[in-house]
This record gives C-alpha cells, sequence and structure tokens, in this order.
C-alpha cells in the first residue's frame, strides 16, 4: 500500500498544473455545497426557531373547536379562564413560560390607507414576550393596564409614516360577529427582524384585547415555552386532556418541517449533480494520465503486475486526488460557512406564507452534514476514477507496451 | 532442461479487413542457459515471438510451454503469474518508470513477489553491484544515460530469479560503447548465473555474442545454428 500510495503521489506530481485543478474542481464543489447545505440548514433552522419564538411556541394549548385557518372570537373556539390554567401549568418544571394569546383579525388605517393586520393581545409581564420587549426600536413596550396603547412592527410604521404617540384607528371582528372600531396611540414601535411578521401584528395588553373584542374571560390560545423543544411531546402526553388540544410546534410548523424534509432531499439531488460535474474533471484528469501512461503500463504488466493492482494504482490516484479535494473543500467551505455564519446575509423579505423567515440568513454548518459531504465527495471521486482504473487494468500488455 | 518449447506456432493480426501472417508455423526449443539471438529482417517476426516467448501475447494457433506449463491455456492472471515469476524483459527503450529511481525500479517485481524487506534490500544492493550501479542508486531514470538506463532494465529483469531474460533490440538506442557494455554485462550474468537470454537484434555487433543464432525470415526460422 505504501508502494502503491508512493507511486500514486509521484505520478500526480507529473503534471502538477492538471492534478492541482482536478484537485481544486473537487475542493470547489465540495466548498459550494458546504455552503448550501449550511444556508440550507440555517435558513430552516433559523424559520422554526424564530417561529417558534415569535408564533408557535413549543406548545399550545387551544380548544377543541380551535380552527388555525380561522381567527374566531366565539368562546366557544376559545380557552376560558386561561390564567386560572397557567397557575396550574407552573407545577410541570419543563415549563419555562406559559402565557395567554388573543388573537382577532383587524384593519388598521389611517387616512386614506389601511391595512389588515393581526391583532395581538398578550400579558406584557409574561417572558414569553420577551422579543417583543426586547425588538422594541422606538417607544416604550406595552403596559398590562394600558387602555389606549398599541405596539406597532417597524414596517407597518413606516408603511403609515407612524411616530411613537400618534394615533391610528384599529377595526376588530368581535366575538358576536360583529366589529368595533376605535383610536389608538402607538406606544411603541418594535422589531423582530421578520418583515413578514413585523408588518402585520399590532399586540395589546390581553385586558385590553378581550374588552375590545368581546372575548370576556377568554383567550385564543395558551402559549408555552419549554426549557428545550425535545420535551414538547413529553410533556403534551403529560398534559393531555380531553377538554384541549394539546399541540407541539412540530405539528403547528408542520409546513416547515416538510419544506425542510424536501429541501434535504433536493439537496441530495445537488449533491450528485455537483459532485457529478467535478467527478468528470477527475475522470478526464485519470484518462488522459492512462493514455499518457500507455508504456508503462505494459511494462508494469510485463514484469507481472495484475490488472487489479494497476487498477488500484489509478484509484489510489482518484483517492489522492479525492483527499486533496476534500481539505481543500474544507477549508475553503468551512471559511465561507464561517464567514456567513458571523454576518449572514440580508434577504430581505421572502413573503413566504407559513414560514418567519429573518430579513438575514446565518450558515448553520452540522456534523452530520459535513461527514455525509466528505463521505459523498469521496465515494463520487472514487468512482469517477473507476472508468480510468479499469481501462488502465484491462489492456493488453503487448499493445500497451507498443502505445496503443 | 527445456525451458521453453514453441510449437506450430502461428500469429495472425487483423486490422480491419486486412490480415497479417506475423509467423507461420514455428517449432523452437530453448534450452536452460543458452545465449541465443533472434535475428531476421524487420517484419520477420523476431518481437512476434519474443512476446509469445513471454506470455505478452497469446497465439493464433500452437502451444508455447515455459517452464513445463501451457501459457496458451492460461488466463491473463496466470500469465502474469508467469510472467512474474518465470520471465524477465529487457526492452528497446529500456522501459523503466520514470518516477521511481533506479533502485525502486530494480524493486518493482520483487515486491510483486511480496519478498520481505529484508531480502529485497538485499537482492537491490546485490544487482546493482552486478551492473555498476550503486552510485546511482537513487537516480531517477531522467538522470541517467541511455546506457546506465538499460543497466537498471538488466538488473530489474534478473531481480526475481527468472529461468529466461527476454530481450527486444537491447542495444538498439545505444551507442556503440555502452551497447557493448550491455552485452558484455548479459553475457557475464549468463555465465555467472547461468540465467537463459533470449534477444532480437539485427544488429551484427550483437550477434557476435550469441551462443547461438535463430534466423527469422517471412514469419519462418530459416536457420537455427548453434
Amino acid at each position: 500500500m505504501i508502494q502503491l500510495l508512493k507511486m500514486a503521489f509521484r505520478d500526480l506530481g507529473r503534471n502538477k498544473r492538471r492534478s492541482l485543478l482536478s484537485a481544486l474542481a473537487v475542493s470547489a464543489g465540495m466548498s459550494l455545497l458546504l455552503l448550501m447545505a449550511s444556508v440550507v440548514e440555517g435558513e430552516m433552522r433559523g424559520a422554526m426557531q424564530n417561529t417558534i419564538k415569535l408564533q408557535s411556541g413549543h406548545l399550545q394549548i387551544r380548544a377543541l373547536t380551535y380552527n388555525e385557518n380561522k381567527t374566531s372570537l366565539k368562546w366557544q373556539d376559545l380557552v376560558e379562564n386561561p390564567q386560572g390554567m397557567i397557575e396550574q401549568l407552573k407545577s410541570i418544571p419543563q415549563i419555562v413560560s406559559a402565557t395567554p394569546r388573543l388573537i382577532a383579525s383587524g384593519i388598521i388605517s389611517l387616512g386614506d390607507h389601511s391595512r389588515g393586520v393581526q391583532v395581538i393581545g398578550i400579558d406584557p409581564d409574561s417572558t414569553a414576550n420577551d422579543p417583543f420587549r426586547a425588538g422594541v426600536v422606538a417607544g416604550n413596550f406595552i403596559q398590562p393596564d394600558d387602555r389606549e396603547g398599541i405596539l406597532i412592527g417597524k414596517p407597518l410604521a413606516e408603511k403609515f409614516n407612524l411616530q411613537v404617540g400618534e394615533k391610528i384607528s384599529l377595526l376588530v371582528n368581535k366575538s358576536e360577529g360583529n366589529v368595533d372600531e376605535q383610536l389608538f396611540f402607538v406606544r411603541g414601535i418594535f422589531s423582530t427582524n421578520t418583515t413578514g411578521y413585523d408588518e402585520n401584528t399590532v399586540f395589546m395588553p390581553l385586558a385590553k384585547a378581550q374588552n375590545f373584542t368581546g372575548a370576556g374571560n377568554h383567550a385564543t390560545l395558551i402559549f408555552i415555552m419549554l426549557q428545550n423543544q425535545e420535551q414538547a411531546e413529553a410533556v403534551s402526553a403529560a398534559l393531555h386532556s380531553s377538554n384541549f388540544q394539546i399541540v407541539s410546534w412540530r405539528k403547528i410548523n408542520e409546513l416547515i418541517v416538510q419544506t425542510e424534509e424536501f429541501a434535504n432531499a433536493y439537496m441530495v439531488v445537488l449533491y450528485l449533480i455537483v459532485l457529478g460535474i467535478t467527478a468528470t474533471v477527475v475522470t478526464n484528469t485519470l484518462v488522459m494520465a492512462v493514455f499518457e501512461r500507455t508504456r508503462e503500463i505494459g511494462i508494469l504488466a510485463a514484469i507481472g503486475m495484475k490488472g487489479r493492482r494497476i487498477m488500484a494504482q489509478f484509484l489510489v490516484e482518484g483517492g489522492l486526488l479525492a483527499t486533496g479535494g476534500v481539505i481543500g473543500g474544507l477549508i475553503f467551505g468551512g471559511l465561507m460557512t464561517a464567514y456567513f455564519a458571523r454576518y449572514g446575509f440580508y434577504i430581505g423579505d421572502m413573503g413566504l406564507t407559513g414560514f418567519l423567515l429573518e430579513d438575514n440568513i446565518y450558515a448553520h454548518l452540522t456534523l452530520d452534514d459535513t461527514i455525509s459531504l466528505t463521505i459523498t465527495t469521496y465515494v463520487i471521486t472514487l468512482v469517477a476514477a473507476l472508468y480510468p482504473a479499469l481501462l488502465a487494468a484491462r489492456m493488453e500488455p503487448v499493445e500497451a507496451l507498443h502505445g496503443k | 532442461m527445456e525451458v521453453a518449447k514453441l510449437t506450430n506456432i502461428t500469429r495472425v493480426f487483423k486490422i480491419g479487413q486486412v490480415e497479417t501472417r506475423a509467423l507461420r508455423g514455428v517449432n523452437l526449443s530453448i534450452q536452460s542457459g543458452e545465449f541465443t539471438a533472434l535475428v531476421g529482417p524487420s517484419g520477420s517476426g523476431k518481437t512476434t515471438l519474443l512476446q509469445l516467448i513471454g506470455c505478452l501475447d497469446q497465439p493464433t494457433s500452437g502451444t508455447v510451454i515455459i517452464n513445463g506449463q501451457d501459457a496458451t491455456k492460461l488466463n491473463r492472471n496466470q500469465r502474469a503469474d508467469l510472467r512474474k515469476g518465470s520471465l524477465g524483459f529487457i526492452f528497446q527503450f529500456f522501459a523503466l518508470i520514470p518516477t521511481l529511481t533506479a533502485r525502486e525500479n530494480i524493486e518493482m517485481p520483487l515486491l510483486l513477489l511480496r519478498q520481505k524487506d529484508s531480502e529485497r534490500k538485499a537482492r537491490v544492493a546485490e544487482l546493482l553491484q552486478a551492473v555498476s550501479l550503486q552510485d546511482r542508486a537513487h537516480h531517477r531514470p531522467d538522470q541517467l544515460s541511455g546506457g546506465q538506463q538499460q543497466r537498471v532494465a538488466i538488473a530489474r529483469a534478473l531481480a526475481t530469479h527468472p529461468l529466461i531474460i527476454l530481450a527486444d533490440e537491447p542495444t538498439a538506442n545505444l551507442d556503440t560503447e555502452n551497447g557493448k557494455q550491455v552485452m558484455e554485462i548479459m553475457q557475464r550474468l549468463n555465465k555467472e548465473t547461468g540465467v537463459t537470454f533470449v534477444f532480437a537484434t539485427h544488429d551484427p555487433r550483437v550477434i557476435e555474442y550469441a551462443s547461438r543464432v535463430v534466423t527469422l525470415q517471412d514469419g519462418l526460422i530459416e536457420n537455427d545454428t548453434k
């Protein structure tokens, strides 16, 4: 084996530029795939974490008749006395925070401009609302006893050219099926860096929202954050009740889960296409090497080297090119991924329904992706070396000696 | 002892629709220790005959017996094994592996035989001394003269103690002095080790060294003199 490696290394060194370019092609392919895999992973992970943090939580408790496709405020579709239920939830150690949310659809209007929004009544003191509190970019966060104040997203404020302290009209659907309209002061402007969410959401204190919509002592759901997302199924099972729906983040965000699965399958196809292209470079390099060294192959065969050993010689050369390519790919790909993991890149509002993508995507490279890409690159490069290796192994000694 | 026996050998090459009969029924027996020259004009079949004795090619008809084994009945791998253990080759174009040093080139057949490291080193040192190239052991072929390269090729051919060494025009690419040196080394090794040499040539100065001269003409043995 050492002899094989030594010969392979020296053979590749005969045409350093060609060998280097081949290894670079493998490196470039692998770097590109590492970056793509890390961006897709970062995008999916970011979308999921963002959606959990802002919208779904790890668990939600809802009324049995709750329909997520309708924003119903009928009392039978809501959770009664959510505060009482939250008191009971405090005994479960995995639950970090639980807070009621009342969700209503509304229309915000100023002058000739109006826009449909989602009005969410929240408990401003709950730590589950920290992302909004931390995201206040102007004014203040709303207070529980505020009867006239709302918090609006930065893109919404920009669309209406609204400043903190200004008044705006908000119309909402009520439990009884009718509508009501009131003027509110903008107490604060927030940004979660998720344009799709921020431009469609208005917060107000839960008590005011209940009063405004006629929901009484009800909430649309109880939003629960756990110590970690993997506890969701166990806690959900522990909370099981015939009176409520208890739904985990995985179920609520099924679209993201499915999209991630689709993206992973798509990435495999992409792996094969990109590595297939780089493999042709390796095949081409080694086929050229076989033709250049035809006479040497004949000499080796003449002194008794069998076809499988000649084949191994070229496979080892392919393996060395793969090793160089993989090392280069890990370095270049790793550097690019590290850069985009730190600084991300701006995508703005993708406008995807069901996805709460932040304005920036941050690459996230997993060990699984790194290992699977390394192995795939090795295997495909070796497969690429198989044809030239077979070509060399099948040469008739007498013809090879004459360079044919 | 008979080390090679060729019976009724024909070899027909077909290129497109054209058939070329390189050998037309050759019978030849080579005895151990012979120093045989195959002579004849270009196209007479010398190289083809040498390739058949060397199991590098298969005859169209007839049998090739090497050390009692019918090479025409062996498969590709078995013929490779036969070449590895019993045959050595010296080619007109020196035929060294350019990425290997002189020492490594000589060592290659021993590696294929999976000899122990210590045995290989001892054998290579012995052969380098036999061809007077101890001081060139670590030089690659492009750092050696034509004569030195051919001496490395002789050492490599001898490495595995083969029964027969086949040399195709071994001096064709050498000047007179180097050609003479190569032939003297081959003759000396033939006498000292008893290894059988069969070489193809049309150089009259080389033929003088032979103990037996087989003359080919149009694919047939025209004359065989000892």
